[in-house]
């Protein structure tokens, strides 16, 4: 699925709209940074409630397609200026977490979990 | 920037880490994974080089005074010497149990200090080795070959 779609669909807010045209090959939700790194397979939409900088730092080293901020947070300005200078989708919604995977998964996504 | 040595096959790269620097955090193993795939490496072994120098990054980050991550690419492995001058670890065999850690509250809720640095490194590396000194720092060796599966 092409990242735009999900945008739409779950009406998401873009802090970059020029790079939605990425490939969405699946979703990993967490807070804890290590698992993300450890578990989540490139390309994955990465949902979190997390704002500071070293979340794009995480999707920027896995490979993410993108990274939804769920729950109303906001991201840092940091965290947007680095998202910008690494290419990361950075997006977010006020809808939770558990919503937002919710919906992600009824457009047919599914979770990621990387080899070994 | 790195300082970057190209001897014959063997290249060095030598990062340093700034203690509580959490904007700057995971740059040293942004810079080592952008270096891996310019030299076209295979992206699972670049993604364990990955995880292994995010997290040591992140523990120098986090608990010590600062330090360095030197990485040696050879024709077989790539291998990082994490080194920090710091507190040291007291008990090495309880820090590498899945779960355990000494993160304090504040560094908790960023989502870091889940107990699972350490043993990340280990589950990425061909070869580990750790030795603390404590109200030294510590030193890792991170070995990772070319050749070997996950």
């Amino acid at each position: 699925m092409k990242l735009a779609e999900a945008v739409a669909a779950l009406s998401l807010e873009v802090e970059d709209p020029q790079i939605l045209d990425r490939e969405v090959e699946g979703g990993y939700c967490s807070d804890l940074l290590s698992d993300v790194m450890a578990k989540a397979a490139g390309g994955s939409i990465w949902v979190t409630n997390q704002v500071h900088a070293n979340v794009v730092a995480v999707a920027s080293l896995i490979d993410a397609a993108a990274v939804i901020i769920a729950g109303g947070m906001q991201p840092e300005e940091e965290t947007v200026k680095k998202a910008q200078d690494v290419g990361i989708p950075l997006l977010s919604t006020s809808l939770s977490a558990f919503d937002v995977v919710g919906r992600l998964y009824e457009l047919g996504l599914r979770g990621t979990l990387r080899d070994g | 920037m790195p300082d970057v040595k190209d001897v014959g096959a063997l290249m060095s790269v030598t990062y340093d880490v700034a203690a509580r620097d959490f904007v700057r955090a995971g740059e040293a193993a942004s810079k080592l994974k952008r270096l891996l795939q310019q030299l076209g490496l295979d992206p699972a072994v670049i993604r364990r080089a990955a995880i292994a120098a995010y997290e040591a990054e992140m523990n120098i980050v986090i608990h010590s005074y600062g330090g360095q991550i030197k990485v040696d690419i050879t024709p077989e492995s790539i291998e990082m010497i994490c080194e920090d001058s710091g507190p040291g670890i007291p008990d090495i065999e309880k820090a590498l149990q899945e779960g355990y850690s000494t993160a304090t509250e504040e560094i908790r809720e960023m989502g870091f200090g889940a107990g699972m640095g350490l043993p990340n490194i280990q589950r990425s590396a061909d070869q580990f080795r750790i030795e603390s000194t404590v109200g030294e720092g510590t030193c890792l060796q991170v070995t990772i070959l070319h050749e070997a599966g996950e």
